[in-house]
């Protein structure tokens, strides 16, 4: 179950830096920069900001502790934080978010890590049947604040159940917001945005990302309204005229060279990261859509009942009019997820992308 | 599993008796009749009170579910004295988790039973503020909430590492002997005992499992598996009021004097059904059923109230509380309703959520259609 190590960068945060953030409720403040960090340490740095900031942020996990996870997501928190806000679990997934479930209803904000996400499953029903419908059950009265951080997606040549996308599985889930970052500054941000939010969050890591680097935001913006829509709104990674690529995660690193590539042949793609997979931020792919008349939708996860076929409909519904194209999707396939020497075909590579861009124009 | 296994304070005839050592153990023969002590007269008049008004109130429901005003019904007919006498040990300022039977709980805590109607009625999901009365919503995925009562009591460890003084010791979570084969209850028992968590697992084995018996759940005395993840235990009578006041009692000081998770079993009897949709006729004797009527829990504290010299009128007075609380329950469900359909899009999120609202609109778009049409 040992993932690669990821290297270790001494030129990272100190163990007891304060990344510049607000206070939740408070408005947006200046604070210092960090440089270029990977994605894995500004999510360190992000959990780090947020420990820091309020007392009642919880971690808990199987290896969190001393090992800092197998991805060393959580490096040096225990040693700084103490055992007792860096848990080690027993090992056992649905007692974990189970027993994180019950230190939110005694007024903590739990932070959960699943290990993998071929892991999730034994947790599904704490997760979907208690953690999605307390608030909801409880006509408001009570909140679970729990965020569940779950390294999710292939590309890594890992073994069976170590390269999973269940992302949409949650997303059928009313009662839960399922978001993911695709660069180091949206997952320094998000991190504490779920951790403020008073809803349970699904902030899945795309792994295959983790070590790419990037800049931090000096600032996050933890008003109520600010964390509503940082994990709701997607982002526009670059603007295009002739089809809008929109994925999330993993792929929008692909989806951004694809629209490199695609320029080089004189087309014009727009690229939207989603961020947010629960609820969707239909009205940016909507406001996109109309402008350029195409759509090609990505994700690790299956075509069908992806959210793919979500954006779809929606699109079809709203743009019906102004669509060149059929929405085109490029996903992994309805088998389960290959062998690893598999993989690469499965993934929504940069020609399968491309192929679909090329069947969108030519359609 | 014999009576002669558990702890008992109170025959069935309702005779006062001295704490058998082998069962008490944990505890002291000398401690359970202490704590047995601490109950006056004024409480076990109280204790028969709550235990009357419990099976009045479940009686009403059953047949308001009978007339069709509820969808469905759980009865807690036989469980009161393992119910109402383990509440009485619990502090007000511990959070109860119960499973969803616990309305003898409920009566004790003082939650208004007319608030658990709207679950059955289906015009609510929960029907109170879980922080009212500390005492948490039913949850109805058997054993689920073990672990949340383990978390929230992991949740008072914390509290006190940071200095924050709770007025909380334990925290107490109920469940029955089906539940006991549940993963979740088993991790429950692995967290509890991994934190050394302020957690009492009271467990009711009211021997049935809808029609499966607990025989096959396990075929050993189930507290014993408490013994496999270092958690102590005592098994009681559940159907002696005083017996389950005395080991709750126990087990509690036990839990606020830093030793741990306890967990104790009540062995009780569902003299009713599962539900209102249950047949047990098709699963279990006649002989079985009156076997554990003879063993009435309300019946057994009366005939020790009456050998306490407690006077007819008491009973009669009891009597007529319950009526009154049937005829307030019944009033209470015809007059329950749900609100505006719109209701169900409230509190999905406990912040603005998009889609939501999306769907928010447009059912009122669909209405303003129907109107125009």
């Amino acid at each position: 179950m040992n993932a690669p190590v990821v290297a270790h960068d001494r030129k990272g945060p100190a163990p007891h830096a304060r990344p510049g953030t607000t206070a939740a409720g408070a408005a947006p403040s200046s604070g210092a920069a960090h440089a270029s960090l990977p994605m894995a340490q500004a999510i360190n740095a992000g959990l780090r900001a947020a420990m820091t900031r309020d007392e009642s942020v919880i971690l808990m996990g199987e290896d969190i502790g001393p090992l800092g996870g197998v991805f060393r997501v959580t490096d040096g928190l225990q040693r700084d934080f103490g055992a007792d806000r860096v848990r080690d679990t027993p090992l056992a997934e649905s007692g974990i978010v189970g027993t994180a479930i019950g230190m939110a209803l005694a007024g903590y904000r739990p932070v959960v890590e699943i290990q993998f996400d071929g892991f999730i499953f034994p947790a599904f029903n704490q997760i979907t049947t208690q953690l999605a419908k307390l608030t909801y059950r409880s006509q408001g009265d009570v909140r679970v604040p729990v965020v569940i951080r779950v390294p999710y997606g292939g590309d890594i040549g890992a073994i069976e159940h170590h390269s999973e996308s269940p992302e949409a599985l949650f997303a059928h889930t009313a009662g839960l917001r399922v978001v993911t970052p695709s660069t180091s500054a949206d997952a320094f941000t998000m991190i504490q945005q779920a951790i403020a939010s008073p809803d349970p969050v699904l902030f899945f890591e795309p792994k295959a990302r983790y070590w790419s680097r990037g800049e931090i935001p000096a600032t996050v913006d933890l008003t109520p309204d600010g964390v509503v829509a940082g994990l709701s709104r997607a982002r526009t990674v670059q603007h295009g005229t002739d089809v809008t690529l929109a994925g999330y995660g993993p792929t929008v690193a692909t989806l951004t060279k694809a629209a490199a590539a695609a320029a080089e042949d004189g087309i014009s793609a727009e690229v939207l990261d989603l961020r947010s997979i629960s609820p969707l931020d239909f009205d940016a792919v909507i406001e996109s859509v109309r402008r350029t008349g195409r759509l090609v939708v990505a994700h690790e996860a299956a075509e069908y009942y992806g959210p793919g076929a979500e954006l779809a409909a929606r699109v079809a519904e709203a743009c019906f009019y102004d669509l060149e194209a059929p929405v085109l999707r490029v996903g992994g396939f309805h088998t389960p997820y290959p062998a690893n020497r598999h993989e690469h075909d499965h993934l929504p590579n940069l020609d399968r992308i491309l192929d679909a861009i090329d069947r969108s124009l030519d359609y | 599993m014999t009576e002669t296994e558990t702890l008992q304070l109170l025959t069935p005839a309702g005779e006062r008796i001295a704490p058998n050592p082998a069962v008490a153990h944990p505890a002291t023969p000398e401690q359970i009749a202490a704590y047995a002590a601490e109950l006056t007269l004024s409480d076990l008049r109280a204790a028969y009170r709550n235990m009357v008004r419990t099976r009045a109130f479940d009686r009403e429901a059953t047949s308001l579910q009978r007339q069709g005003e509820l969808g469905l019904w759980v009865p807690s007919l036989g469980q009161e004295a393992a119910q109402v006498g383990s509440a009485l040990a619990i502090p007000a300022a511990d959070m109860i988790y119960p499973s969803y039977r616990e309305h003898g709980v409920a009566e004790v805590r003082g939650l208004d039973l007319r608030e658990i109607i709207p679950v059955f009625r289906g015009t609510r999901h929960g029907g109170w503020d879980p922080k009212a009365h500390n005492f948490h919503l039913y949850t109805f995925v058997i054993g689920a909430h073990t672990l949340h009562a383990v978390g929230h009591a992991m949740g008072l460890q914390q509290d006190r590492r940071r200095g924050i003084v709770d007025t909380a010791d334990a925290v107490v979570v109920y469940f029955g002997d089906g539940a006991t084969s549940q993963g979740d209850a088993n991790e429950a028992l692995v967290f509890a005992s991994s934190a050394e968590a302020p957690v009492l697992f009271f467990l009711q084995n009211n021997h049935w499992a809808i029609s499966v018996p607990t025989e096959r759940q396990s075929r050993f005395p189930l507290a014993n598996r408490a013994d496999g993840f270092g958690i102590p235990h005592l098994r009681v009578d559940g159907n002696d009021v005083v017996a389950c006041y005395a080991a709750t009692r126990y087990a509690l000081d036990h839990i606020a004097a830093g030793h741990g998770p306890f967990y104790i079993e009540a062995e009780t009897y569902r003299m009713g059904a599962h539900t209102t949709s249950d047949d047990p006729t098709r699963y279990r004797t006649r002989e079985e059923e009156a076997h554990w009527l003879a063993r009435d829990p309300i019946a057994r504290l009366r005939a020790l109230l009456e050998a306490d010299g407690v006077e007819p009128e008491f009973f009669a007075g009891v009597e007529a509380e319950g009526r009154e609380l049937g005829a307030s329950v019944r009033a209470f469900t015809r007059a329950n309703t749900a609100g505006d359909f719109t209701e169900v899009f409230d509190h999905v999120y406990a912040s603005p959520n998009a889609q939501v609202e999306r769907e928010r609109a447009a059912w009122d778009a669909y209405l303003s259609r129907g109107e125009s049409r």
